[in-house]
């Protein structure tokens, strides 16, 4: 195998995916089977090819710096799961 | 006379200068033939008809002032990954179930100055994963040519409705193929434009090196039409490349004597569907009468399309999708204890089973020790099938070759087998690695009547070239005209 089980629920913390056990046997075969189609990049020679990030030349577009209206709160927390006031409502995460 | 929701938008133009009609009137039309048939086809997530009567209201009134616009009170259909302002964008996602977007997407936003009319949100898979719509948490979109069958995906929704005569266009998105392959597999006309021709702000992102929005339509010139309205630069889109496009129209009645398309022997080493290499051969012979060179050409790291596009999409998918976590919109979990645990348990509910894996395949080939064996790889491989592409536009004006390696699969067939399913985009997957042009045309049907597309591939900005190959292609075939008989 080229996943173990192990990995499997490291993989699934880092992703923040609560996965059953089924789920993450099925996940560990088809992964398995994934990664091992992958295996045919080991064929192809890259040495002294730059990677590519995407096809078109990135570059910092530059604005004035003016200043425009931005989003209204109400509009910005319309589709929040919890609110509390003009904030988003989340779990206590400093104990 | 045929009815209003078989024509096309340029058929529908020019009615509506002659006022012939009105925009209301082909909008009821299209809601007529979408009550009577959506239930077996389901290419929408979200209708709209309200909205829909009230914007074409607002055409007939710029149309009687004198002010339309080439596609003013033409109805579209939406893929569901394009926010519009107010109306539930899920892509196709439980995740985003009840996501209303508090502004309009650069495309959408274009729509309505041109005083399109929006019909509502058409089916997708599953943030845009996957080929068949199978994966959408809103069901499966039927094929219209036969339900039992998939209409590809992911813009499977998209294609559906324009086949099927509950849009007279639509707009989908393309990240491996997901414009181009259910073009193919009902019938229709479908570009994606090159990275950077169409903005992509307000698209839920997918994998963002990959992404494009295009139309899709009954014919060639349809797709102009719609490419003249969305192609321009976008400040909000930092990927927007600026530069001047064409007036596409203008390409549409150009001769194709003397251009040269290549054949990628590669491609056709694959080709072992009858029904797809019968396809191509006509194509050939319809391009060669038209005086159409035709020349051999190879690009060698093609087969590692597929392995390098499977490492790239969804790593950025892992890295896009890490905005669900249950704060700021969409799903929310029950019960949970604590953060973590409410952002496991938000996404555990809110996915559905290949947007898990891709996450889970994404985030393993981010992972410390693993970045330099498969995703660094993988952007190198990149670069090589760009050059390949590169080289090949040396001896061509274009290339030919599939849309899919075979007619449209049934439903069920492949969902259990991700391997099989992301082999159905190896002829459209290069194509996006690269970031160039490729356009979807209707290329025949097979011996049991099912919908064969081909596909024609152009160099960085050189949409009009695969309008003027495909407009001549349809002005000597009539497979685009049919339709399917639901």
């Amino acid at each position: 195998m080229k996943i173990t089980s192990e990995q499997v629920d490291y993989v699934a913390l880092l992703g923040r995916l609560d996965l059953t056990r089924e789920e993450k046997q099925k996940y560990q075969a088809q992964l398995d089977d994934i990664l091992k189609y992958m295996d045919m990049l080991a064929e192809v020679s890259t040495d002294d090819v730059e990677p590519m990030a995407g096809p078109v030349e990135l570059y910092t577009p530059l604005r004035e710096d003016e200043v425009k209206d931005s989003l209204p709160i109400e509009d910005a927390l319309a589709n929040a799961p919890a609110r509390v006031g003009t904030s988003f409502r989340v779990p206590k995460v400093i104990e | 006379m045929a009815n209003f929701y078989e024509m096309t938008a340029a058929e529908l133009a020019r009615i509506l200068r002659a006022k012939e009609a009105t925009s209301v009137e082909i909008t009821q039309s299209v809601l007529e033939r979408i009550e009577a048939i959506e239930g077996k086809v389901r290419s929408y997530v979200t209708l709209d008809p309200e909205s829909a009567v009230d914007m074409a209201k607002e055409a007939d009134k710029i149309l009687g002032a004198g002010k339309g616009r080439p596609l003013t009170g033409i109805p579209i259909a939406v893929k569901d990954n394009m926010c519009v302002t107010g109306k539930r964008t899920t892509c196709g996602s439980r995740i985003l179930g009840n996501f209303k977007p508090p502004y309009d997407a650069t495309v959408v936003r274009l729509l309505k100055d041109e005083g399109m009319v929006i019909l509502g949100s058409a089916n997708m898979d599953e943030f845009a994963m996957g080929s068949s719509t199978e994966t959408s948490y809103w069901g499966t979109t039927r094929n219209p040519w036969n339900t039992e069958l998939i209409p590809g995906g992911s813009s499977g929704g998209s294609a559906a409705a324009v086949a099927a005569g509950e849009a007279i266009v639509s707009l989908g998105s393309d990240t491996g193929g997901s414009i181009r392959l259910p073009a193919a597999f009902c019938s229709v006309s479908g570009i994606k434009p090159t990275y950077g021709a169409v903005s992509r702000y307000g698209l839920v992102a997918y994998a963002s090196s990959l992404d494009q929005i295009g139309p899709m339509a009954k014919d060639a010139q349809d797709v102009a039409l719609m490419l003249n309205l969305i192609c321009g630069h976008d400040p909000r889109d930092s990927t927007s490349v600026p530069r001047e496009h064409p007036d596409f129209t203008d390409f549409l009645d150009r001769p194709v004597k003397g251009m040269t398309l290549g054949l990628p022997t590669e491609f056709f080493s694959k080709l072992e569907n009858e029904d797809v290499a019968g396809a191509i051969a006509d194509a050939r012979r319809v391009f060669e009468a038209l005086g159409v060179k035709f020349v051999e050409l190879s690009l060698p790291h093609l087969d590692y399309g597929i392995a390098a596009y499977y490492i790239i999409a969804p790593s950025e998918a892992s890295s896009n999708l890490a905005r669900y976590d249950g704060v700021k919109y969409g799903h929310r979990a029950e019960e949970y204890s604590g953060m973590i645990d409410m952002y496991c348990k938000t996404r555990a509910e809110g996915f559905g089973p290949e947007v898990k894996r891709r996450i889970m395949l994404g985030t393993y080939a981010l992972s410390s020790g693993y970045y330099d064996a498969y995703y660094l790889k993988a952007a190198k491989v990149r670069t090589l099938i760009t050059r390949d592409f590169r080289k090949a536009f040396e001896s061509c004006d274009a290339i030919l070759c599939p849309t899919a390696p075979s007619p449209p699969f049934r439903i069920g067939e492949k969902i259990d087998d991700p391997i099989q399913m992301y082999l159905t985009d190896v002829f459209t997957i290069p194509v996006n690695m690269a970031g160039l042009p490729g356009m979807a045309v209707p290329g025949g049907f097979s011996k049991d009547g099912l919908p064969v597309g081909i596909q024609l591939i152009a160099p960085h900005f050189q949409e009009a070239v695969l309008i003027q190959l495909s407009a001549a292609f349809q002005r000597a075939t009539d497979h685009h005209l049919k339709r399917p008989p639901l």
